[in-house]
């Protein structure tokens, strides 16, 4: 049992919670994640340690409200409980050594940014961050990342920051040089857009991807991506590969596997919670 | 009673059938498909046992059941007698009761064999595990006194639970970390609810850990904690993580959506009751067609449960032959009843999809029996030319699985063989003093059965172990 010691809204639909779990806090590393399922007949989802207090014994998961395990989840409150929270799994990211790193983060993915832009903040690395949304409101962790170094925020409609896509700031910076290695994580079109800049310029790319997992470890096979055209198991050959060899079409198809049951389970769950028959149960 | 029996009357009792659910009706739920000897029904098959002197039944067992002995408790109508002799020798009697393939293990050895059927002693010691639960107060175990040894367990399956069950019976301290949220292993996420019922592997589960076992779940050794940490905390550790890492058979389109390998197919519908969904939370692509390939056990489970999801066609896809499969006898028998579509001599080519990347078949080639290859079983051999695309909407892959190197690429000192199995010597050590490791990890994928013969010998030689370290930290 975890306890949730706080909450806080971070964009429209991206809320973070800060859940004790005090081994995890220990010795977890960017890039890594945790298995959670929030109570008995819950889905096991893969969330990633955005970041940790060791101290408090605490880390933070940052959750999109996209479905029913998600929206669940979001809706539990400080003192309420997540059931299993299993970890850290994955690989940490392969930070580099030293020179100056390019962390660009979109959406919730700007989460799982975080760490690694802090991981490379403490090895000495120059860290320059874009962030984006939509608009304004959209953008998460700017202070966060801050800590770390420059950051660019862009958002869409130009409300915030610079009018525009991650992907054109990043070309002017790139365009620029002295960038070693770039750090991508976001939607699958927008890290596939990021490789399609820095693969001609022929600068080394990480991204971290997140199919559809279930138990994390190895053992189902649900999470097969194709990086270089092996068949890799994300939960523990990744999260984080290669950018330049990953088949983005297959991973974005791949997550689309449940779309028709994800749909039928959020109609079922909203129909609940319109008549106030079934509330997400706290346990 | 049972003294005054004659040989002669005793070989005249015919071998008792196990009640089954109607094949018509459980082909769509998840219920238990053998429902159980009656008292009566038990009472008669244990009069078949003729009471070998030299029993070749009990040899035949992985375990060394004493099987004549609880038979002859059964008969005495002391089914007390019974469960405190079957419980001695074998920690999990009500789940190899319903899944060892005593047809190859202890029945096959049993003398009536040789002139019509052996005893049913699967069924018996099913029967008698079954009462045990019923019954928990009349066999309460001797607590022993401590010994103030620690031992680690690594995995929660038939092993890890196996081992820990003689371990606390030796009076050693027990903990077991367990990566899933659930106790049990492939006992959970691999062998379906019609086959092995969760609440019997709750109720194993709930009488070690009443013993003084410790279970943790949701920690993953190689990642949560290291084995070196294992090590400074604990005087011995077991590694009996499994065989997780699902093999696939390298074809084009394996990476289709509806495509899955068994184990998460399995884990989705068993630990995660994706059968229940949307009810419960985790989906499962339930199909129409669904096409399994493979012959083992694991192969049966996920063809018999994709029929259960509905599926109205649910076949078998083998290379070999019935006669080379490696199913037990009663799964085939049951996947025949409930309607499962065999085809044999095929093997897959390719998968076949859609422009949107859905499974829409399975192409695959006749094949032909040649020479015997290493297991001893004749390999299949291609029949050029005999393509032919079997439709599907659902593909399972369930050719067997590897060893799962999470925790051994994390332990560099600990000597894999070259399947990336932990190489032990004959007392289940490893080539660190003190670690020891059995069931699937060592042997690549093989029985639930096994696996417990593993886990029972381990914990005894953990013991000696113990014994040969001085001093005794409680003496």
């Amino acid at each position: 049992m975890h306890e949730i010691l706080s909450k806080k809204q971070l964009s429209p639909n991206v809320t973070r919670l800060d859940v004790r779990a005090q081994r995890i806090a220990e010795i977890r590393q960017p890039g890594q994640f945790v298995i959670v399922r929030r109570a008995e007949g819950a889905e096991r989802i893969p969330l990633t340690i955005a970041d940790a207090d060791p101290a408090a014994g605490s880390i933070a998961l940052v959750i999109q409200a996209v479905g029913k395990t998600t929206r669940d989840l979001v809706a539990l409150n400080p003192g309420d409980v997540i059931q299993d929270i299993s970890g850290p799994l994955g690989r940490p990211t392969d930070l580099i050594a030293s020179g100056r790193a390019l962390c660009i983060g979109g959406g919730v993915g700007t989460a799982v940014i975080h760490p690694i832009a802090q991981g490379l903040q403490r090895r000495g690395v120059a860290v320059v961050s874009i962030i984006g949304g939509r608009s304004k409101e959209w953008v998460i962790f700017e202070e966060g990342l801050r800590k770390f170094g420059e950051v660019i925020v862009c958002t869409d409609d130009g409300s915030y920051g610079r009018k525009g896509f991650v992907t054109d700031a990043a070309k002017e910076m790139l365009a620029a040089g002295g960038v070693d290695c770039v750090y991508a994580v976001g939607p699958v079109p927008m890290m596939r857009a990021v490789v399609a800049v820095t693969k001609p310029l022929g600068i080394h790319t990480i991204v971290s991807l997140n199919p559809v997992m279930v138990d994390g470890t190895g053992m189902c096979g649900g999470c097969r991506v194709s990086v270089g055209n092996e068949t890799k198991f994300a939960c523990v050959d990744g999260p984080e590969f290669d950018g330049h060899l990953v088949d983005f079409d297959l991973l974005w198809d791949r997550l689309g596997t449940y779309r028709t049951q994800e749909q039928e389970s959020m109609a079922r769950h909203e129909e609940s919670c319109r008549i106030g028959l079934e509330k997400p149960k706290a346990v | 009673m049972s003294a005054k029996i004659t040989t002669k009357e005793r070989l005249k009792i015919d071998r008792q059938t196990m009640p089954e659910h109607d094949a018509t009706a459980r082909a769509g739920e998840f219920g238990e498909v053998n429902l159980g000897f009656t008292e009566e029904l038990a009472m008669l098959e244990a009069q078949r046992c003729l009471q070998c002197k030299e029993a070749k039944c009990v040899a035949g067992c992985p375990v060394m059941v004493n099987v004549p002995r609880f038979i002859q408790f059964i008969a005495d109508g002391d089914l007390a007698g019974a469960a405190r002799s079957l419980l001695g020798d074998n920690s999990l009697p009500a789940i190899t009761g319903r899944v060892c393939p005593q047809e190859t293990q202890c029945e096959i050895e049993c003398i009536r064999g040789l002139k019509g059927l052996p005893v049913a002693i699967g069924h018996l010691e099913r029967y008698v595990a079954d009462w045990a639960y019923r019954h928990a107060n009349q066999i309460v175990p001797p607590s022993p006194s401590p010994t103030g040894r620690k031992v680690a367990i690594i995995g929660s399956g038939p092993a890890g639970l196996t081992a820990a069950g003689e371990l606390v019976k030796l009076g050693h301290e027990v903990t077991i970390y367990e990566a899933l949220h659930k106790p049990g292993g492939v006992l959970v996420y691999g062998i379906p609810e019609f086959r092995l019922p969760k609440n019997i592997v709750h109720e194993e589960v709930e009488r070690l850990r009443q013993a003084g076992v410790k279970i943790e779940c949701n920690v993953v050794i190689g990642q949560t904690y290291t084995l070196k940490e294992l090590r400074e905390r604990f005087d011995a550790i077991f590694i009996a993580n499994g065989a997780g890492l699902p093999m696939f058979m390298n074809v084009p389109g394996e990476n289709f959506k509806g495509v899955y390998s068994a184990n998460e197919y399995l884990t989705r519908v068993n630990l995660m009751t994706a059968y229940k969904f949307p009810s419960a939370d985790t989906p499962i692509l339930a199909g129409k067609r669904v096409a399994v390939v493979g012959g083992g056990n694991v192969a049966m489970d996920a063809v018999r449960t994709a029929r259960r999801l509905g599926a109205g066609s649910a076949m078998i896809v083998y290379r070999r032959t019935k006669t080379e499969m490696p199913a037990r006898a009663e799964e085939i028998h049951h996947a025949e009843q409930e309607g499962i579509h065999f085809e044999f001599l095929v093997a897959p080519v390719e998968i076949i999809g859609n422009d949107r990347r859905w499974v829409t078949g399975l192409k695959c080639l006749r094949m032909q029996l040649g020479e015997p290859d290493a297991s001893g079983r004749r390999s299949p051999v291609p029949i050029p030319g005999s393509e032919f695309v079997v439709e599907c909407d659902v593909v399972v892959v369930a050719i067997g699985s590897r060893a799962n190197p999470l925790l051994t690429s994390t332990c560099p000192d600990l000597k894999l063989n070259r399947n990336g199995n932990i190489a032990v010597d004959a007392n289940g050590m490893t080539s660190l003093p003190g670690v020891f490791a059995g069931g699937d990890i060592v042997r690549g994928a093989a029985t639930v059965i096994l696996a417990m013969g593993d886990g029972k010998r381990t914990a005894q030689t953990i013991d000696r172990y113990f014994k040969q370290l001085q001093p005794n930290p409680q003496s």
